[in-house]
């Protein structure tokens, strides 16, 4: 298929890296196409920051192929880096110099881009310009390394978990600056735990575990594929135990059922059918209802679904 | 999809981009990664306190402690006034008249250094500790004041002529020294530290993700010692000559050179022992383990020449006994720069070979 070939800017196939103790990518394919914003999901240690490390060219993989920008690490690596953005899950930029001074040394770097005081405006740190990195708070710290990532002006961006340990509102904010620079025709790949995240900034997405991809596609088709669009959960205090199960399968509209320290979850299909049809089972069992909620199904649902487990365990 | 750009065209954007308008010097990656190791080594008041304060303390401390003072009046005592008025004769003697259970209350507490008692027939017995040297000096000069008095006449006439040259004093041999460990200290340290630190917060990987070229890291920490070196030298040289007169007979250029590659050979000796290590505990085992034998041997608080003939030839290999070798000849003895050759070229094989095997063992992760 040579019009999709020319369409991806990121192949990767057959990608393995095992440490001393695990397999920390095993046999993965991807394929992210150019213009997109392409999402990997997975719980810790599923081996996200090691495929995107693998893509930068940091890490060299036991076996696969990396083909970025139509171009391979082996033989291109100086221009490859050129037309990169780069962030990692956890570097700690130099505390003792200020935002301006950071940029201007990243942007050393670089043949083209913009400028120091061009790339704080985009994030939107002017009024730190002069502060030390080491007085700004998480969110403007996440801010600068997007700033250091395209102060070479890059045709492709990676972003590994960039808002994670952020309060609400500056994950917000920082979702709105990669969203403009998605809008400018950039490539994204993000890794993230956040499901929201996903949902709000991915075209698709690829769900990871254990090194391997366990789904891939748009959120809505990974949502419509567990064919449920509601999640009902409840408890039911100490009469948990005496739960008839099998029976709560039977209602109709119910597509599955699985019960985890007492509470109840029911992935469900028609909430207005399945809901009162619930309440008269469990007055049916004389269970009393200590709690109730129900919410749209998200990409959290589709993943415990395939695997049983939740993205974070908390 | 209208929308998304395919591979060819990003090829071509890039391409069109990419006639960058020349970079000045400023914006150079070189120059950029210099002055930003520069200014954190300024921001820095733990670094800047070992640098800088630390040595002056130190050559001020040692200075005054081991200062050539002039020979030290010594506190006697004598039971009797006969005696006292013949050991007053004796100018670097003070002489007190003491009741005898005074003087020997005074001489058990050291406040004196010798008692004189008279004895039978005009006789005089000393009492003092002889393993106390200033009692043995007091005995003799006690004993020449008491003996002239008593109408002794030397035979041979004798006199005195005091050299205090500035060079040939404690402090002359210490300054060049306290420059040399510092050179050592602040380039191992301030190299170790810091590239171990920028591994352990991944900013090293971050950089390496960038198109830096990876030597230029390297070297921006050497160009940027060659900055603090002109401070720590200037300063320490500064004090000892403002206050101590410490001369300078050499060049001030071949003192410079001098300087300069000693700098740049523990600069990279500090980057080759911090190319690996991922802890600063595991980096400053290390840098402790690879100096202290130089602070101890290389002549920094006492001459070199003291160790045996048999293990000469290793100290002198040692870097920090090239550079603090070098220093003192320049310094005491004018030494010119062909005159330091063989030092210089101790040091420059240091920086060589550190410096070629720090960038080939460089852990980057
Ligand atoms: N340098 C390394 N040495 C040994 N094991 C490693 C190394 N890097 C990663 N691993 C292991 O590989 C597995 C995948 O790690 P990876 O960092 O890729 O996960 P992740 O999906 O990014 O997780 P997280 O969401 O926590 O960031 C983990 O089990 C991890 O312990
Ligand atoms: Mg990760």
């Amino acid at each position: 298929m040579p019009a999709a070939s020319s369409n991806a800017a990121l192949r990767v196939t057959g990608l393995r890296k095992a440490y001393q103790d695990v397999v920390a990518v095993n046999g993965l394919d991807l394929e992210v196409r150019a213009g997109e914003c392409f999402g990997l999901l997975g719980p810790n240690g599923a081996g996200k920051t090691t495929t995107v490390e693998i893509c930068e060219g940091l890490t060299v993989p036991d076996s696969g192929e990396v083909e970025l920008l139509g171009m391979h690490w082996s033989s291109e690596a100086e221009q490859l880096r050129q037309r990169l953005g780069i962030q990692l899950q956890d570097t700690q930029l130099s505390e003792k110099l200020t935002v301006h001074e950071t940029l201007r040394l990243f942007r050393s770097f670089f043949d083209q881009g913009p400028g120091a005081d061009e790339a704080i405006a985009l994030v939107q740190l002017e009024e730190k310009k002069n502060s030390r990195v080491g007085n700004l708070s998480g969110g403007q710290k996440q801010r600068l390394a997007l700033a250091c990532a395209l102060v070479g002006d890059p045709d492709f961006l990676f972003l590994d978990e960039p808002t994670t340990g952020l309060d609400p509102q500056a994950r917000r904010q920082l979702w709105d600056l990669i969203e403009q620079f998605k809008s400018s025709g950039r490539t994204i790949l993000l890794t993230t735990h956040y499901m929201d995240e996903a949902e709000r900034l991915c075209e698709r997405v690829a769900i990871m575990d254990n090194g391997k991809q366990i789904a891939l596609g748009t959120p809505r088709e990974l949502i419509a594929s567990i064919c449920a669009e509601h999640l009902v959960a409840f408890s039911a205090g100490a009469k948990s135990q005496s739960l008839d199960l099998p029976a709560l399968r039977k209602i109709s509209g119910v597509r599955d059922v699985r019960s985890e320290k007492g509470t109840v979850e029911m992935q469900v299909t028609e909430l207005h059918l399945a809901v009162p049809a619930l309440l008269a089972e469990l007055t049916r069992q004389n269970i009393p209802l200590t709690e109730l909620s129900t919410h749209s199904a998200t990409l959290e649902d589709v993943f415990v679904s395939l695997t049983g487990r939740h993205l974070r365990d908390e | 999809m209208s929308e998304t750009t395919a591979i060819p065209e990003i090829r071509a954007r890039a391409a069109e981009k990419k006639s960058p308008r020349g970079k000045t010097f400023a914006e150079h990656a070189l120059v950029q990664l210099t002055i930003v190791r520069f200014l954190e080594t300024l921001r820095e008041p733990e670094a800047l306190f070992w640098i800088f304060a630390f040595p002056i303390l130190l050559a001020a401390g040692l200075g005054l402690a081991f200062r050539n003072k002039p020979a030290e009046v010594l506190k006697i005592a004598a039971t009797s006034r006969a005696i006292t008025q013949s050991l007053q004769r004796e100018k670097l003697l003070a002489v007190q008249q003491m009741d005898s259970h005074d003087a020997e209350e005074a001489l058990r507490t050291g406040k004196i250094a010798l008692l004189a008692v008279p004895g039978e027939n005009g006789a005089v017995t000393y009492r003092y500790d002889d393993t106390n040297p200033e009692g043995r000096t007091a005995r003799m000069l006690a004993d020449r004041a008491v003996q002239q008095a008593a109408g002794r006449v030397d035979p041979v006439h004798a006199s005195d002529e005091i050299l205090r040259e500035p060079g040939s004093r404690y402090i002359d041999f210490l300054i060049p020294g306290l420059i040399g460990m510092n050179l050592m200290g602040s380039a191992i340290w301030g190299m170790g530290f810091t590239v171990v630190d920028a591994r352990r917060k991944k900013l090293l990987k971050r950089l390496v993700a960038t198109p830096m070229p990876k030597p230029y890291f390297l070297l921006a920490y050497l160009l940027s010692r060659i900055l603090m070196l002109v401070l720590e030298v200037g300063i320490v040289l500064g004090f000892g000559a403002w206050i101590f007169h410490v001369p300078v007979r050499g060049s001030l250029l071949s003192l410079a050179a001098v300087c300069l590659i000693g700098s740049l050979a523990f600069s990279a000796l500090g980057l080759l022992l911090a190319s690996r290590a991922r802890t600063i505990e595991a980096a400053s085992g290390l840098m402790n383990a690879v100096m202290l034998p130089m602070w101890i041997a290389s002549g920094v608080f006492f001459s070199a020449q003291r160790f045996p003939d048999v293990v000469q030839p290793i100290i002198k290999a040692l870097p920090l006994t090239a550079a603090i070798d070098a220093l003192r000849a320049n310094m005491l003895q004018g030494a010119n720069l062909v005159q330091l050759g063989p030092q210089m070229g101790v040091l420059a094989v240091w920086m060589i070979v550190s410096f070629v095997l720090a960038l080939k063992l460089f852990r980057w992760r």
